[in-house]
C-alpha cells in the first residue's frame, strides 16, 4: 500500500535542517502502523510527506501503486480528498460548520450533491454514534465528539490510508480509549491506518510501532499482542 | 469549474452569514462608497433639472437688445442723448445681419392692475408678436398662444399667467378660464390662453405668473406707443453664436443711431447663450466633483474590502489549511475567496443602490409640489453600470487576498493551533 524508498527530506532557512535522512518503510494493506519518535525526530514532517501535504527531496513514494512525485497542487489536493483520510490532534474541524457540513467538506470538493453528501455524512456519524449531534457546531461538542466527528470525516471518501496526527494527543485518558478502539475497529474492517504518536500507550495499541529517532527509522517492532501493553490499562494513556 | 453549481452559492452564503460580523465590516465601506455616489449623482441631476426647469422654455441661443442714454458724444450729438429702438430696426435688423433666425419687438407696461369682478391683481402687460414664442416658448396650459391675426386685426385677447387666473376668477378652480374677460386700465380683454409658466423660471419683465401678454398691435395702439419698441428679442441661426449676431446688431444699430461706434453704454445686451453656457460649466463642474468624491469613496471602500479580506484570510490560515488538507484544490480556494469578495461588494453595493434610490425617491416625491421637473432619480443604466462596476470591484478587491490565501499551504492548518 505504502513503500517510501530512501526518502530525504531538508527544509531550506538559514540553517538548512536535514530531517528525514533515508527512510526505507514498506506498509501494506490492512496493517495497523504506529511511526513513533520524540519531538524534532521528523515523524511529523514524514506524516506529511505520507499525505502529500509536503514534498521530498531524494527517493521515491508509491501509494497505492501511483508514483507521488512532483505532483501539480491540484493532483495531490485529489489524491488527498480520494485516497487519504486525516485525523488530526487538534481536529481541525471548521467552526462555523455543523457536525454534517464538516463531515460532508470533501465531498463537496469531489462534487457531489448537498443532499447525496448530507446523506452520506449523516450515515458516517451514525456509525460513530454521533447521529444526535448531528447539527451540533464543534464548539457545542466534547474533545472526543470532536475527534469522532473528525473521524467520520476522514472516512467519508472511503480512502485507501487513514493518517492521524497524534489522534490522543488533545484528549484525556477516558476518551482517548475510545478514539483509539474506534481506529482497532476500523482497523478490523480491513482499513490501513498509521498512527503518529509519542506516546507508547497509544504506539502499542497498534500492530506494528516504527520508530523514529534524528530522521532514520531506528527500529521497527512487531507488536503482536496489541490489547496487552507494557504499561498496564490505567497508565497506558498519559 | 463548477462555477455555477448551486452548492458553491450555498457555500459562499453559508461563510458569509456564519461569520456576520466580519461580512458586515467588509460590506460597509462598499454599501457606504455606492450610497453616496449614487445619492451625489442624484442630488446634483435634481438641482439641475431643477434649475434647469426655470430655464425651461427659453431658447439657449437668444439674446436681448434694450437701448440706453449713449455714453458718448458723436457727429455733433453731445453724451447722455435718448435714442430708442423702432419697428423699422426689427425689420432691417431681420433683414441685414447675418446669423439671425428671429427677430421680435416688445413692448411692456409694469405695474398695472388687472381687474375681474371684485377681484383685482397687479400684473405686468407685455405686447409681443407671435413669433416670441420662439424666444420664451409661453407652455399653454389652456387654450392658444397669441398669433399673426390677432397682431393684425389688434384684437383685445390676452394669454395670461396661472396667478392671475386664482386671482381673478378664485371660483374656476383648476378649470379652463377662456373666453372670460379682464379690464386692463380701462379696457376689457378676452382670455384666450394660460401659460404654465412657473413662479421661479426665467421671464424677462417679472413674474411670469403675473404676466399679460396682448397682441403687439393691440397694445401698441392702447397704451399709444408708436413705433418705439422697448425691447428687441433674437435668436440665432443654428450655427451662429448668439454674442457674434448681438455684436452685429449692435452695429448696425448704431450706425442707424447715429451713435459712436465705440460706445459702450448705449445699447444693453443680454444674452442666455452666455448663461447657459455659464450653467452648463457650474453643472459640468459639480457633476465632476461628484464623480471624484463618489468613485474616491468607492475606492476607499474597496481598498477597505480587500485590506479586510486579507486580514480574514490570514484568521482563517487554519480553516483553508483544512480545506485544503482535505482535498480543495487551489483554485478552489482562489474561487472561494474572490466570489466571497464579488458576492459581498455586490450585496452591499446593491443595498447602497437600493437605500440611495429611495431616498432620492423621496426627496422627488417631497419637493413635487415645490418644483415639479426636479428629477433625482437616477437612469436604470446608471443603476446597471453602478452594479457591473461593483463586481469589476469586488473581483479587484479580492485578487490580492486570494492569492494569499491560495499561497496557504495544507501543513499551515496543522502548525497553527
Amino acid at each position: 500500500m505504502i513503500r517510501l524508498t530512501n526518502i530525504h527530506k531538508t527544509y531550506q532557512g538559514a540553517q538548512p535542517l536535514h530531517v528525514l535522512k533515508g527512510i526505507n518503510l514498506h506498509i501494506k494493506k490492512g496493517e495497523f502502523v504506529a511511526v513513533m519518535g520524540a519531538s524534532g525526530s521528523g515523524k511529523s514532517t514524514l506524516l506529511n510527506i505520507l499525505g502529500i501535504l509536503d514534498s521530498y527531496d531524494e527517493g521515491e513514494y508509491m501509494l497505492a501503486g501511483t508514483p507521488i512525485r512532483n505532483l501539480s497542487e491540484t493532483r495531490a489536493a485529489d489524491y488527498r480528498n480520494r485516497m487519504i483520510g486525516f485525523i488530526f490532534q487538534s481536529f481541525n474541524l471548521i467552526s462555523f460548520k455543523n457536525a454534517v457540513e464538516n463531515v460532508a467538506l470533501p465531498l463537496f470538493y469531489q462534487g457531489v450533491g448537498r443532499r447525496k453528501r448530507n446523506q452520506l455524512a449523516l450515515e458516517y456519524l451514525d456509525r460513530l454514534g454521533l447521529k444526535d449531534w448531528a447539527h451540533h457546531y464543534p464548539g457545542e461538542l466534547s474533545g472526543g465528539q470532536k475527534q469522532r466527528v473528525a473521524i467520520a470525516r476522514a472516512l467519508i471518501t472511503q480512502p485507501q490510508i487513514i493518517l492521524a496526527d497524534e489522534p490522543t494527543g488533545a484528549l484525556d485518558s477516558q476518551t482517548s480509549l475510545e478514539v483509539m478502539e474506534i481506529l482497532k475497529d476500523l482497523h478490523r474492517q480491513g482499513l490501513t491506518i498509521v498512527v503518529v504518536t509519542h506516546e507508547s500507550g497509544v504506539a502499542y495499541q497498534t500492530e506494528k510501532i516504527v520508530h523514529i529517532k534524528d530522521g532514520v527509522i531506528e527500529r521497527i517492532e512487531e507488536n503482536l499482542n496489541p490489547d496487552a501493553n507494557p504499561f498496564g490499562i490505567k497508565t497506558q494513556m498519559k | 469549474m463548477r462555477l455555477f453549481d448551486i452548492d458553491r452559492w450555498e457555500e459562499i452564503f453559508d461563510s458569509l452569514s456564519k461569520n456576520r460580523t466580519r461580512s458586515i465590516l467588509t460590506a460597509f465601506g462598499i454599501f457606504w462608497g455606492v450610497f453616496m455616489l449614487i445619492l451625489l449623482m442624484g442630488g446634483g441631476r435634481g438641482l439641475e433639472t431643477m434649475l434647469g426647469s426655470n430655464l425651461a422654455g427659453f431658447a439657449s441661443n437668444s439674446g436681448f437688445i434694450f437701448a440706453e442714454n449713449t455714453g458718448k458724444p458723436y457727429k455733433g450729438f453731445r453724451r447722455g442723448r435718448y435714442w430708442c429702438i423702432e419697428l423699422n430696426d426689427v425689420k432691417r435688423v431681420k433683414n441685414c445681419v447675418e446669423g439671425v433666425d428671429v427677430a421680435t419687438p416688445i413692448i411692456q407696461n409694469w405695474g398695472g392692475t388687472a381687474m375681474a369682478g371684485n377681484h383685482s391683481c397687479s400684473v405686468t402687460v407685455s405686447g409681443e408678436r407671435s413669433d416670441y414664442a420662439q424666444v420664451d416658448d409661453p407652455k399653454i396650459r389652456f387654450g392658444r398662444p397669441l398669433n399673426d391675426v390677432d397682431d393684425m386685426q389688434h384684437r383685445k385677447v390676452c394669454v395670461v399667467g396661472t396667478r392671475i387666473v386664482e386671482e381673478l376668477f378664485p371660483e374656476l378652480g383648476k378649470e379652463d378660464p377662456c373666453g372670460r374677460f379682464i379690464q386692463l386700465d380701462g379696457v376689457y380683454y378676452c382670455i384666450v390662453g394660460v401659460s404654465g409658466k412657473s413662479a421661479n423660471g426665467i421671464s424677462l419683465g417679472g413674474n411670469a405668473q403675473t404676466m399679460v401678454h396682448l397682441p403687439y398691435g393691440t397694445m401698441q395702439q392702447t397704451y399709444n406707443r408708436g413705433n418705439r419698441v422697448d425691447m428687441l428679442a433674437l435668436t440665432a441661426l443654428p450655427g451662429y453664436k448668439m454674442s457674434d449676431v448681438q455684436a452685429r446688431t449692435e452695429q448696425l444699430l448704431k450706425r442707424a443711431h447715429v451713435i459712436h461706434p465705440e460706445d459702450t453704454e448705449a445699447v444693453m445686451k443680454l444674452n442666455t447663450e452666455a448663461v447657459f453656457a455659464m450653467i452648463d460649466n457650474l453643472f459640468r463642474g459639480v457633476s465632476i466633483l461628484v464623480w471624484m468624491i463618489g468613485l474616491g469613496t468607492l475606492l476607499a471602500g474597496a481598498i477597505g474590502v480587500s485590506n479586510i479580506m486579507i486580514v480574514t484570510v490570514k484568521e482563517r490560515t487554519t480553516e483553508i489549511g483544512i480545506r485544503r488538507a482535505i482535498g480543495a484544490t487551489p483554485l478552489d480556494i482562489l474561487s472561494m475567496v474572490m466570489s466571497e469578495s464579488v458576492v459581498l461588494t455586490l450585496l452591499s453595493g446593491m443595498s447602497g443602490i437600493t437605500l440611495a434610490v429611495l431616498i432620492l425617491q423621496g426627496m422627488e416625491v417631497g419637493l413635487r409640489e415645490t418644483a415639479p421637473d426636479a428629477q433625482f432619480q437616477i437612469s436604470f443604466g446608471v443603476a446597471v453600470g453602478a452594479a457591473s462596476l461593483l463586481a469589476v470591484l469586488g473581483l479587484v478587491a479580492g485578487l490580492a487576498p486570494a492569492i494569499r490565501a491560495m499561497k496557504i499551504k495544507p501543513v499551515d492548518a496543522m502548525r497553527e493551533e
